[in-house]
């Protein structure tokens, strides 16, 4: 399993700077992705953008949308933004998709959220229709970036394995991940797809002493929209180095193929905090 | 610190309880509507291991509930006038009174102050606590005060019970199954004193109506059921205590705190009482809730920590609860079954206790239903107890063909090797890739596969047949499914002229013409495949192939014979499966969806009523899935998704079933065969 680090863009005080000084850190470190979550209605950065920020300064680090909310996009230009950061980052791009969970999002996109599932799946074909047809470009070489699809639902599922390359789980602890992880691959059979879904796990950690409880304040903050469940979420962010390395091995066993942790406090030690922990 | 704890229940003084004894300092106190001696109900039941949480927890209660406990380790099924009874089971049960009153008495000397015979109706009432306990059970005022934040969720069961008490004392826990005139009546008994028992009767409303339970009085209830358990009660009485006719509510809660109030026990979730883990659940809630305090100095992460630890445990609980009530509701499905299968399936209903467990527990029940199943199979009558395999090494024999054992699929070593879908015609491709047997090539490959297979011992090779139709001209499967090809595709044909995904291409609707090619095709296949050494055909009739496209209402809007009821959209599929059968004398199955998971769209009553059809056609077993008729759909990938539906049409149509859909240990096949829910299984290889 591979362990990728999220960038800060979502956390409250992330300056350029700061972001582009933890992208070089996390290409220098063990990291294998650097990840990005998309929000619209909220306090972050667009996630595409900063990753073409993250392209220009790293070599190495694969670059990850965990996810982007597709249907708020036009799908086209969705399409040519990831070829363009793929080329940028010489195909270093992998495209994590969903409908996304808040209709405030949709709000304030101006689209209709009651027919996102169907446009989703437009979507999907139509990204890869894009990048093959050469006439909104660049074409990217090959099928062009990996497509890994999220959500929970079947409907989710069967999207995934229809159209994905695999399946990127929203978090939470292993077991949570492993149930996931079962009916993704039990969709992909059910399908008909030859061979697996590639499957990826995310979780959230804060390290160091007072950090912890801003990195708790910060969940409960971004996940407000869930109501009741945003404590339980935020009581689960990973706060010790025994609790990273636990959930690491829980992913590992569940079968993941790419754990990627995302920070809730925007400094620069807690990527080198995270570096130590995994080395 | 003050905790106010309302309703006197099992969780709620244990919890008061717990929490004096933990720290004397705080107040505690417990509102209870009824006075200290009213309890309704009889016995609950616990399990070993709740009894080790209870000894953890306090000690001295402890001690007082094991010396009033009735312990037993068997379950007795009563059925068809024979009695299965199997071992190696653990509980415990106590009088709730006794409970209550251990309970009571140990809050009062711990301080605990409780106010009985008290009604509350705002939780204003409570005071100024720090900690408000919602202990108030199903229908409680705490959690109906705050429905926006705890999100409840009720489930209304169909069928009816009663909750009597008797005086016979019973040594096991006790399933009795009885058919009159009036409908299948069934009880849950269980003792929890040496010389009572708890005794619940559950029924379908159907029968309650039949039988003028809708009307009856309290005793005209007992006389009733006095009556039709007569055998079992051996002249022993039926006790009330309030007993009434009811239908079981399942409660599920999103949330179970807000602020500083939360919720423990019914107040929280219920499970349905055919599990028996109501108490188990509230009193470890209890534990669970104190140990989070004690944990964190500040309420909010306590209360955060107890619903997180809880949360998951009670929805196990509730899954298998679930699972059992649904099982209860429809036990008549199994009246056919031979005792010991029949119950096997009862212990193993839930899917909390597998054929793994089961023999680990029972290991000479499962000894007797191998030896059964194993000679059910090889066609011998029912002997003398035989040392057998497992059911999925035993065989099965179809069509006159023997299989030497019950998994299929692709996985090495499966009795039953499915193919690939093979296209009937050059048209019928689901894409370039797909192979055809409208060829000597395409015969030849077949040939040469089934040889590979046959180089297995005792393996055999089924041929899955089917025509694309509206899912055709599509790219490979390893570019995504459901892929329209850019290049090089072909006009494709379907009931209606209704598009699979929003960019495939519309599809033509089939001419009279048509048929006859398609039927044809079909027909050549079948000589082909015997040609080729085939053991099995298995038609697809599913997953929105052409076939298909012609059984359910939501791809077929034709206004000819072949569209309208039911009968009439069976009307193209029957004459594809008559030509084969006509044409191939081996085993034939064909794969039908079971639910197409849309609205609108066949329902898996539909499915039984396709089975019994297709059965009378001459098809002799039948492989459920589901979904894919259209493409945007609501799935459910939970594990061994497809075996309710291969179990009700097993057992409704009264025809073999292979059950397909994430089945992936061979303990789980074990468990689905030896139930009588399938047939054959398809073990995934992951």
């Amino acid at each position: 399993m591979n362990i990728g680090v999220g960038l800060p863009t979502s956390t409250p005080g992330t300056s350029g700077d700061l972001l582009l000084e933890w992208a070089r850190r996390a290409d220098h470190g063990p990291f294998s992705t650097l990840g990005v979550v998309d929000r619209l209605a909220y306090q972050n950065y667009e996630p595409m953008t900063a990753l073409a920020a993250a392209a220009a300064v790293t070599h190495r680090v694969l670059l990850a949308t965990m996810i982007v909310i597709a249907p708020l996009r036009n799908t086209a230009l969705l399409a040519k933004q990831a070829a363009t950061i793929d080329a940028l980052s010489r195909q270093r791009l992998t495209l994590g998709l969903a409908v996304g969970a808040r209709g405030e999002d949709y709000e304030a996109a101006g689209v209709d959220a009651r027919a996102r599932g169907r446009r989703f799946s437009e979507q999907l074909e139509q990204m890869r229709e894009t990048w093959e047809q050469g006439r909104v470009g660049p074409t990217p070489p090959g099928r062009g970036p990996r497509i890994l699809v999220g959500g929970s639902s079947g409907e989710a599922l069967a999207r995934m394995a229809r159209y994905g390359d695999g399946y990127m789980h929203g978090g939470g602890p292993p077991r949570a991940f492993a149930s996931g992880a079962a009916k993704a691959q039990a969709a992909w059979v059910d399908l008909g797809r030859p061979g697996k879904p590639t499957l990826w796990g995310m979780a959230y950690f804060a390290l160091g002493g007072a950090e912890v409880e801003t990195g708790a304040d910060y969940l409960r903050h971004y996940y407000a929209f869930t109501g009741p469940f945003a404590d339980k979420i935020a009581a689960g962010n990973l706060t010790s180095p025994g609790t990273i390395v636990d959930t690491i091995r829980g992913y590992e066993d569940a079968g993941c193929d790419e754990l990627v942790l995302f920070p809730t406090v925007s400094a620069i030690e807690q990527i080198d905090r995270l570096a130590e922990v995994v080395r | 610190m003050k905790y106010a704890v309302l309703g006197g229940g099992p969780a709620g003084l244990y919890f008061a309880l717990l929490a004096k004894k933990a720290d004397p300092e705080v107040e505690v106190r417990v509102v209870e509507r009824n006075p200290p001696d009213a309890t309704f109900g009889w016995g609950v039941v616990f399990s070993e291991e709740t009894l080790g949480a209870l000894r953890d927890a306090d000690y001295e209660t402890y001690v007082q509930i094991g010396e009033s406990f009735a312990r037993w380790n068997a379950i007795d099924i009563f059925y068809r006038d024979t009695l299965v009874r199997s071992r190696g089971h653990s509980f415990t049960g106590i009088s709730r009174k006794v409970l209550l009153g251990i309970l009571q008495r140990r809050c009062l000397a711990l301080g605990v102050h409780i106010d009985f015979g008290r009604e509350i109706h705002d939780l204003a009432e409570m005071g100024d606590a720090d900690l408000v306990v919602g202990a108030d059970g199903l229908n409680g005022l705490t959690r109906r005060s705050q429905e926006a934040t705890f999100r409840p969720h009720l489930m209304v069961h169909p069928t009816k019970y009663v909750w009597f008490g008797s005086d016979m004392a019973l040594d096991a826990f006790t399933f009795i199954f009885r058919r009159n005139a009036h409908g299948l009546f069934q009880v849950h008994a269980y003792p929890f004193d040496a010389h009572t028992s708890t005794f619940i009767v559950e029924c379908p409303e159907e029968a309650w109506r039949n039988a003028g339970l809708d009307r009856a009085t309290e005793a005209d209830s007992i006389a009733y059921c006095e009556q039709l358990f007569a055998p079992e009660l051996r002249g022993h009485r039926l006790l009330s205590n309030r007993s009434l006719w009811l239908n079981f509510s399942t409660l599920r809660s999103e949330s179970w705190h807000q602020g500083n109030v939360v919720l423990l026990g019914d107040a929280a979730h219920t499970a349905h009482f055919s599990i028996g883990s109501g108490t188990k659940l509230a009193m470890e809630d209890s534990i669970a809730l104190m140990d989070a305090l004690r944990r964190h100095p500040d309420l909010k992460s306590a209360l955060t920590d107890y619903e997180m630890e809880r949360q998951p445990v009670v929805e196990r609980f509730q899954e298998a609860a679930l699972e059992s009530a649904t099982y209860f509701e429809h036990v008549a499905r199994y009246e056919g079954f031979q005792p010991t299968q029949f119950a096997f399936n009862l212990l193993t209903r839930s899917r909390r206790i597998t054929y793994v467990n089961l023999t680990q527990r029972d290991p000479m029940l499962v000894r007797s239903v191998d030896a059964h199943f194993a000679a059910v199979a090889g066609g011998v009558p029912d002997g003398p107890l035989r040392i057998s395999p497992p059911p999925m090494f035993a065989g099965f024999t179809v069509g006159g063909l023997r299989l030497s054992n019950r998994t299929a699929g692709l996985v090495t070593g499966a009795g039953l090797y499915l193919s690939e879908f093979t296209a009937v015609s050059h048209d019928g491709r689901v894409t370039p890739e797909t192979s055809g047997i409208d060829s000597d090539e395409g015969i030849g490959a077949i040939r040469s596969a089934v040889a590979r297979v046959h180089s297995e011992p005792g393996a055999r090779f089924a041929l899955q047949l089917g025509h694309a139709g509206r899912r055709g001209a599509m790219r490979p499967r390893a570019q995504g499914v459901d892929r329209p090809l850019r290049w090089g595709g072909w006009p494709v044909i379907s009931a209606s002229p209704i598009p699979y995904t929003q960019r495939s291409r519309t599809p033509r609707a089939m001419t009279e013409d048509d048929m006859v090619r398609v039927v044809a095709a079909f027909d050549a296949a079948a000589a082909a495949a015997s040609r080729a050494l085939v053991d099995v055909l298995e038609l697809n009739f599913a997953q929105g192939y052409l076939v298909a496209s012609f059984i359910s209402p939501l791809t077929n809007a034709r206004a000819d014979e072949y569209g309208g009821a039911l009968e009439c959209r069976l009307r193209f599929p029957l004459a594809v499966l008559d030509a084969v059968r006509a044409r191939w004398s081996g085993p034939l199955m064909v794969r039908i969806t079971a639910e197409d998971w849309a609205p609108g769209g066949s329902t898996l009553d539909d499915a039984v009523a396709v089975a019994r059809i297709l059965k009378a056609h001459g098809c002799d077993v039948v492989h459920p899935v589901l979904g894919q008729t259209v493409s945007e759909n609501r799935p459910d990938y939970s594990r061994l998704f497809g075996v309710p539906s291969s179990d009700r049409i097993r057992n409704e149509a009264g025809i073999p079933t292979l059950a397909s859909g994430n089945i992936t240990t061979t303990d789980e096949v074990n468990t689905v065969l030896a139930a009588g829910r399938a047939d054959l299984c398809v073990l995934e290889a992951r």
